[in-house]
């Protein structure tokens, strides 16, 4: 087993990141110009990192698979972000929000990584603000806050319910101006086919452009990853349709070590699953639940309107179950509680598979036009997407699959165990442990972008500035790119008789029946010989149409599926291995009398880091422990 | 339900283009637009078939990505919603349903129905920006905002840069688009150092990057998804001549 080094600086919790920004080494203005880096993925955390990247003075380029890097599915990010500004003065501080980001996450993240976001969430939010970034605000004039699940206090900054879409627009803006700057370049419908290692070190990608269908080599000195979450896997998903883990498995077969992927958020609060055609799950931001009450009927199989049905038959069984925290618990707590009523029968709609969320006391209490302020927005998506109106009737939600907690292993420096391959965003696993609070993943794209990745790259780089451009000549070029086109054309030559997208789904049904809001032993063992001969089938049947060198959006969906099929296979590996509950991973064999999570310090605080050994060779398991040294470890409730 | 849907199909941006007809059965009205394209796709694909290249990605109406133009009319015939969250539930059955690309100078088509909108980006890079590097910022409570003003700026703001309002008009003009970022700017003190420089800079490049010029049709704001409003535009032309007499 390798000894992962998390390279986490000396020195108290408060002191260690300027402590380390102290010591870390420079690069001078004049050699940030004579250093290229690669950025992959430009939503909240990879064009913030363009953007100052470019700022500092080096030469950055670029890569995004949509027409602009506008598109990103930060852009869908809803709710707020969290900053420990304490404007309501209710106690809040670094280190109330590093604790309650610790505890969410059930006491599996990394306690010098997690304090340092908090430390940097109030620059984020200056930044934004300074960039334009409408947040709401109060009659005074000053940023109004709001709570989110999992915390007690008002910390969540937000613009309506599209505080991704301002703050992934503000970070895009400063890319763009860097760009016109010409500072930054920009390689839009670019997808990553591989990850280049010369000498141990990330030199470069190759990528296919998606309009003209040609193989592209291109160098740098340190590559960046932020190419955000792989929730696609379940096929449904609240993602874009067209988010992947392909990046993360590039870097996965040439040595970056993969971190608790099994930890995959079911976010509680999205539009159910209407029918057999759907493309996508719509997600209902978090907030809602600060003003809306989750319930369900207290008889089976009832059959009134919700409007009709009286106060006492009702069970808001969030509030019954978990009273100090109520329907703001955190979304793991949340998604199991929902899916566990349905499961006994209690659920509503057609297909039972979903529960009220209700806004009937909210509008009563506050008036409609307050929670129009708040909600608006999401009220109107609401309706487009069900033709129901929640001003008047409740909503009706389900769980669905929204974020991952596990991605690239990182260290303190967020580099991954590939030298000078960084991975920043939903990306990486540092940060949220088994379960992400609501508000902390555009905290942390920004927080990665703007303010830590800056510092930790020059640091690596001070080392590389006599080495000169990177060649794209060099044999691991070659190499990579022949591999890339002999796996397009394998896929194009298959020639079978099912689309990609039926290969997918089938796919996503296998990981949200074994692998999804509840696992245990014998299904997992299932789902891992069932994804392995899907795998086969797939690379027998499937039918991929038209030719390499031309737009082709079939081969690009193969491409992803094909490593969708790995993927799958390392997160149930990962599930299996992981004999506790803790977080969004719940084993049904470990949980107590009540039905909450068991999870065992005493075998499984550590993160799991998955070594690639080979096509068909089981990834070798390594072990950063974690330790804790300013929280006290607990049992996490919300009761 | 079945429909008929006469589709442009063009191999590249080199090619002429043209109509071609496909018949649909069992067409779902719980479907969503693209979900029914993407079942034709299916149907395509395992015939040996061509498949449509269309683009789309968040499928919630955010990321501006997606845009047809569907039965004459930007993201087809219902009020306030992007292709994507466009319901088969607004057609009937037996409809003859005619989709074709975005179709402006700026936007060139590269494949069937997906267009290149790199000219919006352009747009952007003129002036669509406040110009503060990372870790200048001041403390966010320095400048007090009227709650009222933020709200105007966020109205603005939410625009997705999806290109109906090009699409539209009858001009090819990205005056809705470059307004609502110039207003929103404009209505933010952030904002005003750079306001001069902003709106003249984002006018020529609209100009230079072959969009037309705006006479106050008003089909941009009736066609936006997003509803953004046209008073955006009288904001920029307020601002732009300031910008001149000043």
């Amino acid at each position: 087993m390798v000894t992962l080094n998390s390279k986490i600086p000396e020195g108290p919790l408060a002191d260690k990141w300027n402590n380390h920004k102290a010591s870390v080494r420079l690069v001078s203005p004049a050699n940030k110009k004579k250093l290229d880096i690669i950025v992959v993925g430009a939503g909240a955390a990879g064009a913030s990192a363009a953007a100052s990247l470019a700022e500092l003075g080096y030469n950055v380029k670029v890569f995004v698979y949509q027409d602009s890097s506008r598109r990103a599915h930060s852009i869908a990010s809803q709710g707020g972000i969290n900053a420990t500004k304490n404007y309501k003065n209710d106690a809040d501080s670094d280190y109330r929000l590093f604790y309650d980001m610790i505890k969410g996450g059930d006491f599996r993240a990394r306690e010098a990584n997690v304090y340092r976001l908090a430390e940097v969430s109030n620059n984020t939010i200056d930044q934004f603000v300074a960039q334009g970034v409408p947040f709401a605000r109060e009659y005074s004039g000053y940023l109004a806050n709001r709570s989110f699940g999992g915390v007690q206090v008002s910390r969540t900054f937000y613009a309506q319910g599209q505080t991704g879409q301002q703050c992934t627009l503000a970070a895009y803006q400063a890319l763009m101006r860097q760009i016109k700057a010409g500072k930054a370049q920009m390689f839009s419908r670019r997808f990553l086919l591989d990850l280049i290692v010369i000498n141990g070190k990330a030199r470069g990608i190759i990528v296919r452009n998606l309009v003209s269908g040609e193989i592209e080599r291109h160098s740098a000195h340190a590559v960046v990853f932020a190419t955000g979450g792989f929730g696609t896997v379940y096929y449904l998903s609240t993602l874009a349709i067209n988010s992947n883990g392909s990046a993360s498995m590039a870097a996965y077969r040439k040595g970056a070590f993969m971190a608790n992927p099994s930890m995959a958020q079911i976010h509680p609060t999205c539009i159910p699953v209407l029918n057999d055609y759907q493309s996508k799950l719509t997600l209902m931001s978090e907030s809602l639940r600060n003003d809306g009450r989750v319930w369900v009927p207290k008889e089976k199989n009832e059959k009134r309107h919700p409007n009709d049905i009286p106060e006492e038959e009702r069970d808001y069984y969030l509030e019954r179950r978990y009273p100090a925290f109520g329907n703001l618990v955190p979304r793991d707590v949340a998604s199991r509680a929902a899916k566990e009523r349905c499961d006994a029968g209690y659920g509503v709609g057609d297909t039972g598979l979903s529960v009220y969320l209700d806004f009937r006391d909210a509008i009563r209490n506050q008036g409609k036009d307050v929670i129009a302020d708040k909600y608006g927005n999401l009220f109107d998506l609401y309706t487009k997407v069900t033709g129901i109106n929640p001003y008047i009737e409740p909503m009706r939600i389900y769980p669905a699959s929204h974020y991952t907690m596990g991605g690239l292993w990182v260290d303190y420096n967020l580099m991954t165990s590939i030298p000078g391959l960084y991975a920043i965003g939903e990306a990486n696993f540092s940060d949220h442990g088994a379960n992400r609070l609501g508000a902390s993943s555009l905290l942390q794209c920004a927080g990665d972008g703007y303010f830590i990745l800056p510092v930790t790259i020059g640091n690596y780089l001070a080392d590389d500035i006599r080495t000169p451009r990177i060649s794209t000549d060099e044999p691991e070029f070659e190499k990579a790119e022949k591999e890339a086109k002999e796996k397009l054309n394998r896929l194009l030559s298959i020639n079978g008789h099912q689309t990609v997208t039926s290969f997918h789904k089938r796919l996503g049904h296998i990981m949200w029946q074994y692998s999804g809001m509840r696992r245990n032993e014998k299904g997992l063992q299932k789902a891992l010989q069932l994804v392995d001969e899907l795998k086969e089938e797939f690379w027998k049947d499937v039918k991929v149409p038209g030719e390499m060198n031309e737009l082709n959006q079939e081969l690009e969906k193969a491409f992803r599926v094909a490593d969708f099929f790995d993927l799958a296979h390392l997160i149930i590996t990962d599930a299996l291995h992981r004999k506790e509950s803790c977080g969004a991973h719940f084993r049904e064999e470990y949980q107590t009398e009540d039905g909450e999570p068991l999870r065992n310090d005493k075998d499984f605080m550590y993160v799991a880091a998955w070594e690639y050994t080979g096509e068909n060779s089981p990834p070798k398991l390594n072990k950063e422990e974690l330790s804790f040294k300013y929280v006290k470890v607990t049992k996490r409730s919300y009761k | 339900m079945n429909i008929t849907l006469n589709i442009w199909r063009q191999i590249d941006s080199q090619d002429k283009g043209k109509f071609v007809e496909y018949k649909l059965d069992n067409v779902s009205s719980e479907m969503t637009f693209l979900e029914m394209l993407d079942s034709l796709n299916d149907k395509l694909i395992r015939e040996g078939k061509d498949p449509i290249a269309y683009d789309s990605d968040c499928r919630e109406g955010i990321c501006g990505m997606c845009g047809l133009y569907i039965n004459g009319r930007p993201n087809g015939p219902q009020k306030g919603v992007t292709t994507c969250q466009l319901s088969m539930s607004v057609f009937k059955d037996g409809e003859k349903i005619i989709v074709e690309p975005w179709r402006s100078k700026a936007f060139p088509v590269i494949k069937d129905l997906i267009v290149d909108r790199t000219a919006f980006d352009k747009l952007i890079q003129a002036g669509g920006f406040i110009s503060v590097n990372t870790g200048a910022a001041p403390e966010a409570n320095a400048i007090p905002i009227k709650k009222e003003k933020a709200e105007r700026a966020f109205d603005a703001g939410i625009c997705i840069g999806c290109g109906t309002c090009v699409a539209t008009c009858k001009n090819a003009s990205a005056m809705l688009f470059v307004s609502a970022k110039v207003s929103q700017f404009a209505l933010l003190p952030q904002g005003q150092v750079e306001a001069k420089e902003r709106v003249q800079k984002m006018i020529k490049a609209m100009d230079e990057l072959g969009f037309g010029n705006c006479t106050n049709t008003g089909a941009c704001e009736a066609e936006c998804p997003k509803e953004i409003s046209l008073s955006n535009i009288a904001h920029l032309n307020r601002e732009f001549y300031k910008a001149k007499v000043k």
